[in-house]
């Protein structure tokens, strides 16, 4: 998609295109599951994968407006997180044969995204250039939030497995908790997910310490902050690998570690000192 | 009459009680005695034989009015069954009727087990016999061909089939859904009962990696571990050796408790990552109810395998409606296909215009 087509619309509306078709998918999925069916996957898949399209039309407008990743105020974080948890359910979801991920991710990003579009106050302040002209920082955000996508994936199978041991528990196997996977497949999707979140992460501050390193004043609280995230997942997978963090306590353990890694973008955002083309008047709509 | 033409005569669980069908029950001998004869019997151009331990069920294409009755009366000779007595269980449905019979049997609303996908394999190997022999023709062809398909879509518009609804197969269900797979998973069976015995023949047809049996009497459990291809393993070692398994089912007569919940305690800590399933199907219950609240460990007592089979067996019983409205479209569609050729056998054989 070249810059021209992209102007069709503005990054805004390509981004609610996207959010619109990500609620699709939930309400769809919603329905279905009312009537005691099962959502169907070619749809949901569809309208995800639309739905992407059109999201990373958004990104991607932003992206030439802001000159590089964008990542630069809270609706990016949160719309780069969205869209990261989207890439891993299109291209390695389908693998984990996990029928409700598909209505679960549409769930999330449909709230990650609509959220950080209704809040004006988070997209008041473009920053542009923020990465100078050092592609590793860039490189190192970018992981960063591509590594909460899957924290937000491992999230999602957290709920999954929440509502199995609790359809287990409960002897209610019927309905729509037959179309949850086995408590064993989720457990196994839930540790490699971490694996590969916390390798992701710790990627990503290896990459950012060699530059903060060298300027060591330049360190900010949101660097502190994303170690700190990335130390408490290193923490659980250690204890769920030495069998210290198990079944519904280390699914509550990801979950409640996720919501703390949301909250900690708009803090890390909050910290950052104000770019240089902070107020250089990057455009909102279309010229 | 055309109606007259195609037939089905037999008899089922419905009407006949298991002492009869015993007696109905065609041997293997008696039934190729039988299949030569009918290939012989005036008037009967088409034929096949639906025999299973619920049902004895002759589908036919009549040249003449008074076939079926001829095929009544071989059955009952060949069986030493008196023809009268014969008359008080039969199911004699004919034309548009007959059709509407066998895609109901395909579906398995007609099964004792309603919605049970094990009568459909039947019914082909039945269809595939009856070709086999060339009993059948144009008319049983397309019968037996487009029930199959009306079965298929019937089972996979509704939710006739979902859900298990025998103690055994829901709780392989309920294995399923914590392992995912029972390739993998090691079944250990204690006591010798008859319901733990089909319980843990039910997770072997269904690929379990293997199976132990223990009971109070080393020499039942050995018995049954021969008959079932498992191994054996002392009553006293049992709680010893619950963390070598995965899915325990418990089905002794013990007047109290046999597995402990320290044992199983003892047992998840030397497996805390892998879950451990206990189906306690003894009464009194044979597992101490303390072991359900253990991290990973999940138990289910009879009681709890009765309500879901209960709650399967409603939840198919209201999609009975359903089922029958769209087995009549595909039933009336059939009979318009098949009328003309049964008017064709009517007229050739001279017994005149179809209905």
């Amino acid at each position: 998609m070249n810059r021209a087509m992209l102007e069709i619309l503005t990054d805004r509306e390509w981004l609610w295109g996207g959010a619109a078709l990500y609620l699709a998918g939930f309400l769809l999925g919603t329905v279905s599951l009312l009537k005691g069916g099962r959502p169907s996957s070619i749809v949901m898949y569809c309208l995800i994968a639309v739905g992407f399209v059109l999201q990373n039309a958004g990104l991607a407008e932003r992206g030439h407006a802001v000159g590089g990743c964008p990542l630069g105020n809270n609706l990016e974080l949160f719309q780069f997180t969205a869209w990261s948890a989207i890439t891993l359910y299109l291209f390695i979801g389908v693998t984990f044969r996990t029928s409700l991920l598909g209505y679960f991710t549409a769930c999330l990003t449909a709230a990650l995204t609509i959220l950080s579009l209704s809040i004006p106050a988070w997209d008041a302040t473009r920053r542009a250039h923020i990465f100078g002209k050092n592609p590793w920082i860039e490189f190192h955000a970018a992981l960063a939030l591509f590594s909460y996508g899957v924290f937000a994936l491992l999230a999602l199978t957290s709920i999954l497995f929440v509502l199995r041991i609790y359809s287990l528990q409960s002897k209610r196997i019927g309905g729509w908790f037959s179309f949850l996977p086995s408590v064993l497949d989720l457990d196994h999707i839930g540790v490699r997910l971490l694996l590969a979140g916390v390798v992701l992460l710790g990627a990503s501050l290896a990459v950012g310490s060699v530059y903060w390193l060298r300027d060591p004043a330049k360190v900010g609280a949101g660097m502190l902050i994303t170690a700190w995230v990335w130390v408490a997942y290193a923490a659980a997978l250690a204890m769920r690998i030495r069998g210290k963090l198990l079944a519904k306590r280390f699914a509550w353990t990801c979950l409640v570690l996720f919501a703390v890694a949301l909250l900690s973008l708009p803090l890390i955002d909050a910290s950052r000192h104000p770019a240089p083309a902070a107020d250089a008047g990057v455009p909102h709509e279309r010229p | 009459m055309s109606s007259s033409s195609i037939f089905v005569i037999g008899a089922n669980h419905h009407r006949a009680p298991i002492e009869v069908r015993e007696k109905l029950s065609l041997g293997p001998e008696n039934a190729t005695a039988l299949d030569a004869e009918l290939s012989n019997l005036p008037g009967l151009s088409e034929f096949a034989v639906l025999n299973t331990c619920n049902r004895i069920e002759f589908y036919g294409v009549a040249s003449d009015a008074e076939a079926a009755e001829r095929v009544e009366a071989a059955f009952c000779a060949r069986q030493r069954f008196d023809v009268a007595e014969f008359g008080k269980f039969r199911m004699d449905l004919r034309g548009r009727e007959a059709l509407q019979h066998l895609v109901e049997v395909a579906v398995g609303l007609d099964s004792q087990m309603l919605g049970e996908t094990e009568i459909f394999g039947q019914l082909k190997e039945a269809y595939a016999a009856a070709q086999a022999r060339k009993s059948t023709g144009p008319v049983l062809n397309r019968v037996f061909q487009k029930a199959f398909q009306a079965a298929k879509h019937v089972r996979s518009s509704t939710a006739i089939t979902v859900g298990q609804v025998s103690i055994a197969n829901v709780a392989v269900e309920l294995a399923l859904n914590i392992f995912g797979t029972l390739a993998e998973a090691r079944i250990f069976l204690l006591g010798a009962g008859d319901i733990g015995e089909k319980t843990a023949k039910a997770f072997q047809s269904r690929g379990a990696a293997s199976l132990t049996v223990s009971s109070r009497r080393i020499e039942r459990a050995m018995d049954l571990a021969t008959q079932l291809g498992a191994s054996a393993l002392p009553f006293d070692q049992r709680e010893a050796k619950i963390a070598d398994f995965d899915v325990v089912v418990c089905s002794t007569s013990a007047p109290g408790t046999v597995v402990s919940a320290a044992a199983t305690a003892a047992a998840m800590k030397k497996r805390p990552a892998r879950p451990l399933f206990y189906i306690d199907l003894a009464l009194p219950r044979d597992v101490e109810a303390e072991v359900a609240s253990i991290q990973n460990v999940f138990l289910y007592n009879l009681d709890d395998l009765a309500k879901i089979a209960e709650e399967n067996r409603a939840a198919r019983a209201a999609e009975i409606a359903k089922c029958r409205a769209l087995l009549a479209e595909r039933v009336d569609g059939l009979w318009r296909q098949v009328e003309p050729q049964l008017a064709s056998i009517a007229g050739r054989n001279g017994s005149g215009p179809p209905a």
